[in-house]
């Protein structure tokens, strides 16, 4: 470092003696730089946060409120009798028990295809991380290249399956939907995260005797928690915010949530209640927001612990 | 030791015309090894060139190409690893993260479905043998590398297996441990007498562990012999160059006729081979290798009788106990080890000896030992 340099950093610096520190000053919070980045971002949060605040507003005012008032104004007398409309009175189609119909229906739908979907996607992960049988490259292959092709062009030619299989229209027919259209990803995720785990204490598992299921249950499984996690979180959102297959494959008595929604909001008879809407979405949108807030930090976690290593 | 080799008669693992490629990459070809009954034998090479492949082959975590392993009379070429009658070691010690030390010893055991007591009674005895017993509790990770260490060996323990095989498993330990542990293993092996395998780029465990070390590169075994054997007879310029630390000291030269004897001749000078104990002929004319190790050169007082010769210093490495001299001779560097209270300056001479008994002549072309 020369002295030049020196001196027009620190002008008033008074006798050379010090070679001084090396690299740039670190900045400080407050640089026109910051306020830029942190007034971009506070911007982009309100944006994303405006709509939520409008929702839930008006979903805590009566009906003669919402017409006279401004939306952005808080509510003058609080009531939740459109929420207890929307998840018990509302009407779709030909019945009028409000969402929670919809709302069972896609409990009925979420559980099992999380399970299911997991379970096959965990054991498929560790056999092909694991035991390299024969043609397991070849399967991951078309596996992964099955993820890329577009739901809509598998549409008709499910639906021809379910029907030769009898399962068309039926809860058990779309649970099966899902879990095959959850298989390519959710096997990548395990089958990286078994990758990641040290190949040693495969072997000295078979060493010790366990087999293919003993080393799943008794090794793989309590190590691999975090990204179970993470699969869970991915299907939970995934399968409850599917619209498309519930309307696809079940009929009305078995929709799920999302289609009754949209069955609410876009009734066309009578006044729009748009209290009782914006309640059913919220609603509607409950179940992902709490399985976000509950394990969020697992989800870092298990991302963070290698699943998403290529 | 030397009981034990002569009493040995049984073979314990059998490698026959052992192949085996990963695609198009062949890493073991054709490999042949009886290792005794009781052995302690050391797979010793450079870094990827088979050895931990060849442990797995006979472990049974992967499948030879061809070839046939046979473990005490049994074929178990396709047998499943467990029942192989072998235990091993990892060099990342491979422990249960989820389970207590005394769970990571007994899951062999359970998962063979051997009764409760007979499992508690084996966990305590090798506890026991390793000095373990204060850790049964905890988990994997509240335990030190050592301790780790022993925990993955006493898992071999308890399962009363024929063979221990061991995958570098003290690379992973600083210095003092590994010694220690190093110790221990050579203890184990004297108390229990079973066939130790053990694999290592560490020639100072090989040397000190091991009944015979088989020298590997690129998956084929160049010598297999007793350490001793190994360290003073190499058989070839691979092995010679391996083994030693510093490195032994090759001068490249040609064989000559002088006086009726044959004599090495390099650069400007050339040399008596008398004593150097030949297996093969010495032919005038032939490109050849003289490997000496530093402490078979004497230097000036130690010199006695024989051609002297002379050389330049041109590094000193004073390492206590022993002085390492880098010296200028023939226009090559060599090394000489010497006592440690005798120094020497930069650039001053000294008179060298060679003791060709304890030399070694390769061919220039094949580097075999002549
Ligand atoms: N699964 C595999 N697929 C392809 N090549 C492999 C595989 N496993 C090992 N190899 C290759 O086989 C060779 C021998 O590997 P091996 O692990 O036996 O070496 P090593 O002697 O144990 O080395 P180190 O001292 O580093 O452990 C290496 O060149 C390696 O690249
Ligand atoms: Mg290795």
């Amino acid at each position: 470092m020369d002295k030049s340099t020196i001196a027009t950093v620190h002008p008033d610096m008074p006798a050379r003696r010090y070679p001084g520190p090396q690299g740039k000053r670190p900045r400080k919070a407050l640089s026109g730089r910051n306020i830029m980045l942190y007034g971009a971002l506070g911007l982009a949060a309100l944006y994303y946060l405006l709509p939520l605040y409008v929702m839930v507003v008006t979903s805590l005012k009566g009906m003669p409120e919402i017409r006279v008032g401004n939306i952005f104004s808080p509510p003058l007398e609080i009531t939740f009798e459109p929420w207890v409309k929307a998840w018990a009175q509302a009407c779709t189609g030909l019945n009028c028990d409000g969402l929670s119909r919809g709302f069972w229906n896609s409990v009925k739908i979420m559980v099992p295809s999380v399970i299911v979907s997991i379970a096959i996607a965990s054991v498929n992960g560790y056999a092909l991380a694991n035991w390299r049988f024969k043609g397991a490259d070849l399967f991951f292959t078309i596996l992964i290249v099955g993820a890329f092709i577009p739901y809509q062009v598998m549409i008709y030619p499910i639906v021809i399956v379910l029907r030769e299989l009898g399962l068309y229209g039926t809860l058990t027919g779309l649970i099966v939907v899902h879990s095959i259209f959850g298989m390519p990803i959710l096997t990548l995720l395990f089958r990286n995260y078994f990758v990641s785990l040290p190949e040693e204490l495969f072997k000295a598992a078979r060493i010790d005797g366990a087999g293919f299921w003993q080393i799943y249950f008794r090794i793989m499984l309590p190590m691999a928690l975090p990204i179970f996690v993470v699969a869970m979180i991915l299907q939970v959102t995934g399968i409850w915010n599917d619209f498309l297959f519930g309307v696809v494959f079940t009929r009305p008595e078995n929709y799920p949530m999302t289609v009754q929604l949209n069955n609410i909001v876009n009734s066309v008879q009578g006044v729009k209640e748009y209290n009782v809407n914006m309640a059913a979405t919220l609603l509607t949108g409950a179940v992902p927001l709490f399985v976000y807030f509950v394990s969020g930090r697992l989800f870092v976690r298990g991302i963070a612990a290698g699943a998403v290593k290529g | 030791m030397h009981d034990n080799l002569s009493s040995r008669s049984r073979t314990s693992v059998s490698i026959r015309e052992l192949s085996l490629s990963f695609g198009a990459v062949t890493v073991l070809e054709n490999l042949n090894l009886d290792i005794y009954d009781g052995e302690f034998l050391v797979l010793l090479g450079s870094s990827g060139c088979g050895k931990s492949t060849l442990l797995n082959c006979i472990a049974g975590l992967l499948e030879p190409t061809e070839g046939q392993i046979i473990i005490k009379d049994r074929n178990v070429t396709w047998e499943e690893p467990k029942d192989r009658g072998i235990g091993m070691v990892f060099q990342s010690y491979a422990l249960y993260p989820q389970m207590t030390v005394e769970k990571n010893l007994s899951f062999g055991l359970r998962v063979a479905r051997v009764p409760r007591d007979e499992i508690d009674r084996r966990v305590k005895r090798a506890a026991a043998i390793l000095q373990i017993e204060p850790l049964l509790k905890r988990k994997p990770a509240e335990l030190s590398g050592g301790q780790r260490q022993r925990v993955a060996i006493g898992r071999a323990l308890v399962r009363d297996v024929d063979v221990f095989l061991f995958d570098e498993p003290l690379s992973n330990l600083d210095a003092k441990l590994r010694s220690e542990l190093r110790v221990e293993i050579k203890r184990l092996h004297q108390s229990l007498q079973n066939t130790m395998i053990y694999v290592t780029h560490d020639q100072i465990e090989a040397l000190t562990l091991a009944d015979r070390i088989a020298i590997m590169k690129s998956g084929v075994i160049q010598q297999l012999d007793d350490p001793i054997t190994i360290y003073n007879r190499p058989r070839n310029r691979f092995v010679a160059g391996f083994i030693g630390s510093p490195s032994m000291n090759f001068l490249s030269g040609e064989l000559a006729e002088a006086g009726g004897e044959v004599v090495f001749r390099t650069a400007d000078t050339q040399f008596s081979l008398a004593g150097y104990d030949h297996a093969q002929p010495l032919i005038p004319g032939r490109k050849v290798v003289l490997g000496l190790r530093p402490e078979h050169i004497k230097v000036d007082r130690d010199v006695v009788g024989g051609e002297v010769h002379e050389a330049i210093v041109d590094i000193e490495e004073p390492m206590g106990a022993d002085n390492l001299l880098w010296l200028k001779y023939a226009g090559q560097t060599m090394s000489v080890r010497i006592g440690g209270e005798r120094r020497y300056r930069v650039g001053s001479r000294v008179k060298l000896g060679f003791d060709m008994t304890m030399a070694s002549i390769f061919d220039g072309e094949t580097e075999e030992r002549l």
